[in-house]
């Protein structure tokens, strides 16, 4: 990934982001509060990108693992908590990045958030991984033990 | 239900949809990436060699408003909620897509455009969560 290219993927990524409506976040949860005045917009947000993405990923899927199908508690859990969080203030990390320019306090508020949010799991994940890892330290030693005749 | 029509935008939305569609499949298509924001987020923790051009990605995503400004009025980005929501709900948006390995755009976007069971599961359940929200926010709080 050339830091020239990421730029222009960002800037395409965020004029489509404008362009569609998502950066509005009152539009957002007009979309999400289909008991209200439903404003069914971002639907049509969804169905223009993958539209064009199971195009251009059919095109793209030699430069690609192929696609994980592993549905695990992490995944379920994590998602339902971050569906939570969008509907109660109407970003998703995309938006959110984009709203940064605005100088908005609360935008910036919440973009410092996620961002703690996110280094919060990881050092969550972190730690659970070495207590895993020494776990799995006292199982290689009582194997070595064992194969040593202790 | 009642649909909003006044504030229904299906042509710039549809347009804007595609426009995502072509970066992220660019993004795959040249550089084997998957354009996942929460990702791209995360990696800014990892000085590995990829951290500069996260970092690009992540400014052209910030400029790109910016530069539309400048010659099109976008609707406030003001979130009219409180500040102790805001700072949960960045908190929430943070640790779970890290949780779930996605967002909109990793999982929503790109995966189901890979026709991925874990991305169909993933956004299943962020909308489905994201819906029940806004109905407690706006019908039942």
């Amino acid at each position: 990934m050339r830091p020239l290219f990421a730029l222009a993927i960002g800037l395409l990524f965020g004029a489509g982001l404008c362009l569609s409506g998502m950066t509005a976040p009152a539009k957002v949860q007009g979309f999400l509060d289909i008991a209200g005045a439903w404003d069914p917009s971002l639907a049509f947000v969804m169905a223009g990108a993958i539209g064009v993405g199971l195009f251009l990923f059919r095109v793209a899927r030699r430069r690609l693992p192929p696609p994980s199908h592993r549905v695990d508690v992490a995944l379920v859990v994590g998602s339902l908590l971050f569906g939570v969080g969008w509907g109660l203030v109407g970003y998703c990390p995309g938006p959110a990045l984009a709203a940064i320019g605005s100088l908005d306090p609360k935008a910036l508020a919440f973009v410092a958030a996620m961002i703690a949010g996110t280094g919060l799991q990881r050092l969550v994940a972190s730690l659970r991984l070495s207590a895993a890892g020494f776990v799995a330290t006292d199982v290689d030693r009582s194997v070595t033990a064992e194969a040593c005749g202790a | 239900m009642s649909i909003d029509w006044q504030n229904f935008t299906p042509l710039a939305s549809l347009a804007g949809g595609v426009v995502i569609g072509i970066s992220a499949g660019l993004l795959a298509a040249r550089s084997g990436r998957i354009l996942g924001v929460s990702g791209f987020v995360s990696g800014l923790f990892d000085r590995d060699k990829e951290w500069t051009a996260r970092l690009a990605l992540i400014a052209g995503l910030i400029l790109a408003p910016l530069l539309i400004g400048t010659v099109h009025t976008l609707p406030s980005a003001l979130p009219d909620v409180g500040w102790p929501v805001v700072i949960a709900g960045g908190l929430l948006v943070g640790f779970g897509t890290r949780l779930a390995s996605g967002c909109t755009s990793g999982h929503g976007v790109c995966g189901l455009s890979r026709l991925s069971l874990r991305s169909a599961v993933a956004t299943g359940a962020f909308m489905a969560s994201a819906f029940a929200t806004v109905f407690v926010l706006r019908h039942i709080a």
